[in-house]
């Protein structure tokens, strides 16, 4: 078989999206030779199809997403958009009581919140009801361009000497001797050291092949997105059973709501379409925020999140073939990006991570999963 | 519909499974637009007796012109047009066959706009069937549907000069909508950008409908078009200006009082000190017809560059069929060339394959007859690709200053070849020398430099400014403009009030899980908490969930 434009690369990470950019930047930093293969273009899956949300208190890789976010325009020399801290806003009992929890997790981390009553956050959030019936500023987490983030990390990385090749996609990865050798591609074979399979959804049909079963589904999700606004003093407001921000250009872009499970062959021929699930969406935006109910909606997006059967990560180096590790954030991937990234190129480098226990997010987790779990969780596609 | 649960297991609770919105109103065909391409397939199809909705978006809603949609109208409505009864009978009477349409038993719906369609298909199952979101000035409402004709006509390629967000800078054919459909379009002395016969056809209408055409501004060094329109412009007074573009809009209180030409060059650079200035109150951007495409390429059907069909539009089979089978495309937004153009019987041939090719679709068998005949464009005499390019490479790229080419967003054409971040992030370096990171051959792709220049993101939707944007990568890059990727298009296609999106109803099941994310309690324990061993039959349910 041809060999690709270069023999190949110490590390090759199989995937584009902010999971493996960020792998790739970080490796890229300490000088080793890096290449990303993208089947695509860059951040076209998930990776670009979020809120943006920086607030994961529920990870093990939420401490170091919080230290990192705050310096990562530094770090990367591009800029991301970060703004930090939160506040959520709860229109009943119920949801004040579910948005407690992100403050408890964060008090047993070290964080501070404070629960807000109506006229405070009438005062933080002018487009707010005048009753609502309470929230919480989190003086934690925050939110980023996933956009602007993405491309922050491609070119970051290349500034460090790595290699990123877009519309190239991996037909099959070699073996020899219980190691991953060869990468093959549409635009030919290379070799490698380390190979990191962080490609989404197309995570399970890779890992196949090296004959791994990583098991994941795939869903389809939407978001709105308005005209301007006049900024607000905190973009980072939710709640409703809402996620998403006003931007910093003063859209506000918001999402929710039930998710479209999908076959992944379908999610790999037809772009994801937002639907009419957006009449839902306004209906709570307009309810969080009522004072801009003019608004004009402007676009929508939707996207294909992968999810594992219990929604937590897999971020594991596998033992079995050992040069291999294996990265699916499992729907919750962007605003932990970069201590992902680094988490990975522990395992590449040294196997384990140094700053995070992994215990809960690797594979063997799943040794009993029942061969028909998408069926029992009723994870299937809606059928004609 | 049946859901996911027939293995015995229940549909999981927190997806649209089962959670489709109560549709009331259904249609066997719908057509949207009431032109003479959709007015052909409608009645074609009622002949047969199928059941027809007709929606046309004219009348518009004043504020929606204002802001520039569907097309570029560049604030030269006429106070008549506030009185929206007067408006509503301009619209009727220029539309005669309207009258007809009703009579045939289809059900005319004008001052609607349709914003999205949503076929049901894999990915997008959940729904009851394929559906339409409609608005009228008051309300969001959902259509179901079976078969659905596209005829959403055309619009005008924007064109960056200094001055070019004065009131009078508009699109041609919007000078033509507003004098010929509204009876209302403000100006009284215009000057024509572009000689190309959609714009020298444009241009003897305004001047049947009293607009005096000053002058036809041409880049290229000869006129484009058929020497029979301009020869009738020229009579009546138009000046020819070839080798010229526009190097200022000059305005007053009342927007454009004037315009600047500067003389340029065979590769588009200005000739020093060559300047013509010319009175008018409009400046008509006529410099290229662009099929409307959105509601088409959004709602999933492939769309290629055909330079015979004047640019990216729907694939299209020999019935007007799209890739998607139940979706057609017929007059301009099928595509735009000069024969059509000029007569239209082409467009209304059209209409009628694809109304008769509806009708079959529906059960109804129709014998075959000429009326199936496929309408086939005109081999392109121009390469209307290249011609955009040298517009934009004139105009733009070869401006004495930086211009600005998206008026919302406010980014000039050096931002976006630079892929500089928006001005509000106070980010003062140029981002550009990593074009490579956002270039996979074979340039730029459109969509990634939107996301980071924010060009195209602003409230028109990127209507003045898209193919301007596409032209100048293709500049930029050295490559081909057909060679670009097209950005996408979104729903809604026209700006929808969030409270009016916000009325379309729900069934009960929506309310829930809306603060859960996949609504699986697993996903969100803490990792100090989290559990050991997972199986999806000991997986816990029923417990509250909340995302983050």
């Amino acid at each position: 078989m041809r060999q690709g434009a270069d023999t190949g690369a110490a590390v090759i990470v199989i995937g584009g999206g902010v999971t493996g950019l960020s792998a790739a930047w970080w490796l890229a930093r300490e000088g080793i030779d890096v290449l990303v293969l993208e089947a695509g273009v860059i951040g076209w899956g998930a990776s670009g199809r979020n809120g943006g949300g920086c607030s994961h208190h529920h990870s093990p890789l939420f401490l170091e997403e919080q230290r990192l976010w705050p310096q990562l325009d530094a770090l990367l020399g591009y800029p991301t958009e970060f703004q930090p801290n939160r506040i959520r806003i709860a229109l009943d009992e119920r949801q004040f009581q579910l948005y407690r929890r992100a403050l408890e997790n964060g008090e047993h981390q070290g964080f501070r919140s404070e629960v807000l009553d109506a006229k405070q956050i009438r005062e933080l959030v002018p487009y707010a009801p005048e009753a609502p019936y309470g929230g919480y500023f989190y003086h934690f987490g925050g939110h980023a361009n996933p956009h602007r983030t993405v491309q922050a990390y491609a070119w970051a990385l290349q500034d460090h000497g790595a290699r990123l090749l877009q519309h190239t996609a991996v037909v099959d990865i070699r073996l020899q001797a219980g190691r991953a050798t060869h990468v093959c591609t549409n635009a030919g074979e290379f070799a490698c050291d380390q190979l990191v399979i962080a490609a989404g959804a197309a995570t399970a049909p890779l890992a196949a092949r090296i004959g791994v079963h990583v098991p994941l589904a795939s869903a389809r999700a939407e978001m709105i997105v308005t005209e301007p606004l006049a900024p607000m003093r905190i973009g980072g407001v939710d709640g409703n059973g809402l996620y998403g921000r006003q931007t910093l250009r003063g859209n506000l872009a918001y999402g929710g709501g039930p998710h479209e499970w999908v076959e992944y062959e379908d999610s790999q021929r037809i772009r994801a379409h937002s639907t009419v699930l957006q009449g839902s969406i306004a209906r709570r935006l307009c309810q969080l925020f009522p004072k801009v109910a003019h608004a004009r909606v402007i676009r929508s997006w939707a996207g294909f999140i992968e999810n594992t059967p219990d929604g937590r990560p897999i971020l594991e180096r596998l033992s079995d073939p050992q040069n291999v590790t294996i990265a699916t954030l499992s729907s919750v991937g962007f605003g932990l990006s970069p201590a992902s990234g680094r988490a990975i190129r522990d395992l590449v480098l040294e196997g384990t991570c140094r700053f995070a226990d992994l215990s809960t997010v690797r594979l063997a987790r799943f040794a009993h999963l029942e061969a028909d779990w998408q069926a029992r969780q009723g994870w299937l596609p809606v059928s004609a | 519909m049946s859901l996911s649960g027939e293995n015995g297991y229940a549909p999981d609770p927190a997806s649209v499974a089962g959670k489709a919105p109560p549709i009331h109103a259904q249609t066997d065909l719908l057509v949207i637009g009431a032109g003479p391409a959709g007015i052909a397939a409608a009645l074609a199809a009622a002949e047969h007796g199928v059941q027809v909705t007709l929606v046309d978006e004219h009348p518009v809603p004043l504020r929606t012109m204002g802001e520039e949609v569907p097309l570029h109208f560049g604030g030269r409505m006429a106070a008549s047009l506030a009185n929206r009864n007067a408006v509503l009978e301009s619209v009727l009477q220029s539309h005669p066959q309207l009258a007809e349409a009703s009579d045939a038993g289809i059900d005319v719906r004008l001052g609607t706009a349709v914003w999205g369609l949503f076929p049901q298909r894999p990915t997008t199952q959940w729904l009851t069937g394929h559906v339409a979101g409609l608005a009228d000035e008051e309300q969001a409402y959902l259509l179901r549907f079976k078969q659905v004709i596209v005829a959403a006509g055309r619009r005008d390629m924007g064109l960056a000069f200094e001055g070019w967000q004065l009131p009078g800078v508009m699109g041609a054919s919007a000078a033509y909508q507003l004098a010929c459909t509204y009876e209302g379009l403000q100006a009284r002395t215009a000057v024509l950008l572009g000689s190309s016969d959609e714009a020298l056809l444009i241009g003897n209408a305004l001047q049947d409908a009293g607009v005096q055409i000053a002058a036809i501004v041409e880049q290229a060094d000869a006129a484009v078009g058929a020497t029979h329109l301009l020869e009738r412009l020229s009579s009546r007074g138009a000046r020819l200006f070839t080798s010229h573009v526009v190097q200022q809009a000059l305005g007053d209180a009342d927007g454009v009082a004037a315009v600047r030409l500067a003389r340029v060059d065979a590769d588009g650079r200005r000739v020093a000190e060559q300047f013509v200035s010319l009175d008018c109150d409009a400046l008509l951007l006529g410099v290229a017809a662009i099929p409307a495409i959105e509601l088409l390429e959004a709602s999933g059907c492939a769309v290629r560059f055909e330079s015979a069909r004047g640019g990216h539009v729907p694939a299209l089979d020999a019935a007007q069929r799209t890739s998607i089978p139940f979706i057609y495309a017929v007059g301009d937004c099928a595509g735009i060339w000069s024969r059509k153009s000029q007569a239209t019987a082409i467009a209304a041939r059209e209409g009628v394959i694809a109304g008769r090719a509806a009708v079959r679709a529906l059960g109804a068998p129709i014998a075959p007859s000429p009326a199936d005949a496929p309408v086939v464009p005109d081999t392109p005499a121009r390469d209307i690709a290249a011609e955009r390019v040298a517009w934009v490479r004139a105009a733009v790229l070869h401006a004495p200053s930086d211009q600005m080419i998206c008026q919302c967003e406010e980014v000039s054409a050096a931002e976006i070849l630079t892929l500089r971040p928006p001005r509000y992030l106070g980010w003062g370096k140029d981002l550009g020398r990593h074009g490579s990171a956002v270039s996979a051959p074979p340039g730029p792709h459109p969509d990634v430099v939107k996301r980071l220049t924010r060009a195209g993101m602003g409230a028109c939707q990127g209507r003045r400014c898209r193919e301007q944007i596409t032209a100048l990568l293709a500049l930029g890059a050295g490559c081909a403009l057909d060679a670009l990727p097209l950005a996408t298009y979104r729903v809604p296609v026209r700006p929808l009030r969030l409270d009016q999106l916000a009325g379309l109803p729900e069934v009960p099941a929506m309310a829930e899980h809306w603060d859960s994310w996949f609504g699986m309690a697993s996903q969100w324990v803490p990792f100090w908490r989290a559990a050991g061993e997972y199986t999806a039959a000991a997986r816990s349910s029923n417990e509250p969930v909340a995302s983050e």
